[in-house]
């Protein structure tokens, strides 16, 4: 995979940094610089090989295990980018009126959307909207009030078994945290809900499922639900269902991930501090141990050394 | 030789301003941390904020916060 001319570039790298690093005397110098050559070997080969097994889409039984979806560059899913705020509003509007008729959103509730996509205002005339059982009141009785920040966002089912009633056997997955409980992500939910097509030719679906190459298996109980002008956005953008699909996957990419943008930026100071300070702590222990290193022990003999002392 | 002696002169300033007394190295060590971190916080969040400018909630949010009614 690499050039000779790169090899050697690479182990005269390794080898002047260790040095460069290093206070121990040659000979020792050179056995721990081995293991740290193979060491480096070994590291960066195995993780070439990731690299290209996680880079490389094809594999054996893309029927059964579904299509790997191509990658997209949604913002968030870049090194150091944050959410597209406008569109996690968006998203939220598409979820509310499309996805929420059969999935829920246990992990999130009304609050959280306060100072992400909509004011704290907004929040609670979105939350009154819908009833919350509360109680019980002074004659011991449940009842219904409008809802508050506080509460969670509403459940389409009030549990399983009805869900799985509703939808011919099929349950309906909780949405909260979907873009890291699917493998691929963003881009799968993404090439899920835009994925669907007529199946190819010699494969039969049940009555009731739909296909869908994304999905493993192929056969999908949920219909295609996004379609071009499903939804009407406030702020004009146009909703074909590309932008509609997108929309939604930024939503729920920020469900599962509130804290993304803070982490990142944390990330970003931390390999920046913590960089520093290993430079500046590998050069003063240098800096310290070169006294100590370069140090020379003289020994001067007394003028009558070898003459034996008479008794 | 102009040089060391300069080098000589500004480890020999801040040895006797800031780590002859230990009352005094003991502020400087705490003061600082507490401007570095102003700065550097600072300087960060305004590279981060500069890089996805359009995108965070604070870019968008003047476009539904309402004018507060007096």
């Amino acid at each position: 995979m690499f050039s000779r001319g790169t090899a050697k570039f690479f182990k005269s790298a390794v080898g002047s940094a260790s040095k460069r690093f290093s206070t121990e005397s040659n000979a020792k110098a050179s056995a721990s610089n081995l293991l740290f050559k193979a060491s480096v070997a070994t590291a960066v080969g195995s993780g070439i090989s990731l690299w290209y097994l996680n880079k490389n889409t094809a594999h054996a039984d893309m029927q059964a295990d579904g299509l790997h979806p191509p990658h997209y560059n949604f913002p968030h899913t870049t090194l150091l980018g944050t959410f597209d705020h406008a569109s996690i509003r968006r998203g939220f509007q598409v979820f509310k009126e499309v996805c929420a008729a059969c999935h829920s959103l246990d992990h999130v509730h009304w609050r959280n959307l306060i100072d992400v996509a909509f004011t704290e205002d907004e929040v609670k005339e979105l939350a009154a909207e819908y009833e919350y059982e509360d109680g019980p009141n002074d004659q011991g009785e449940m009842f219904m009030r409008p809802g508050k920040p506080s509460d969670p966002f509403p459940k389409p089912y009030p549990n399983e078994e009805a869900a799985r009633a509703a939808n011919a056997g099929a349950f309906p997955p909780d949405l909260s945290l979907i873009t890291k409980a699917r493998h691929g992500g963003a881009d799968y939910v993404y090439s899920l809900i835009t994925g669907y097509c007529d199946p190819p030719a010699g494969v039969e679906i049940r009555e009731g499922l739909n296909y869908n190459p994304y999905f493993p298996g192929g056969a999908i109980a949920m219909a295609q639900n996004i379609f071009d002008g499903v939804v009407e956005y406030e702020d004009g953008t146009p909703a074909t269902a590309s932008q509609i699909a997108k929309d939604v996957t930024t939503f729920l990419g920020w469900a599962s991930e509130p804290e993304l943008d803070d982490r990142k930026k944390l990330g970003v100071k931390a390999v920046l501090l913590f960089s520093t300070l290993t430079a500046l702590s590998l050069w003063i222990k240098r800096n310290r141990f070169s006294s100590l290193k370069n140090r020379k022990i003289v020994f001067n003999p007394p003028s009558n050394w070898n003459t034996p002392t008479k008794k | 030789m102009a040089l060391s002696a300069v080098t000589k002169s500004v480890s020999k300033f801040t040895y006797n301003t800031f780590f002859k007394r230990e009352s005094v190295y003991f502020s400087t060590v705490v003061v600082g941390a507490v401007a570095f971190s102003i700065y550097f916080n600072s300087a960060v969040d305004n590279w981060w904020d500069n890089r996805n400018k359009g995108k965070q909630w604070k870019d968008i949010k003047d476009k539904y916060v309402k004018p507060a009614e007096e």
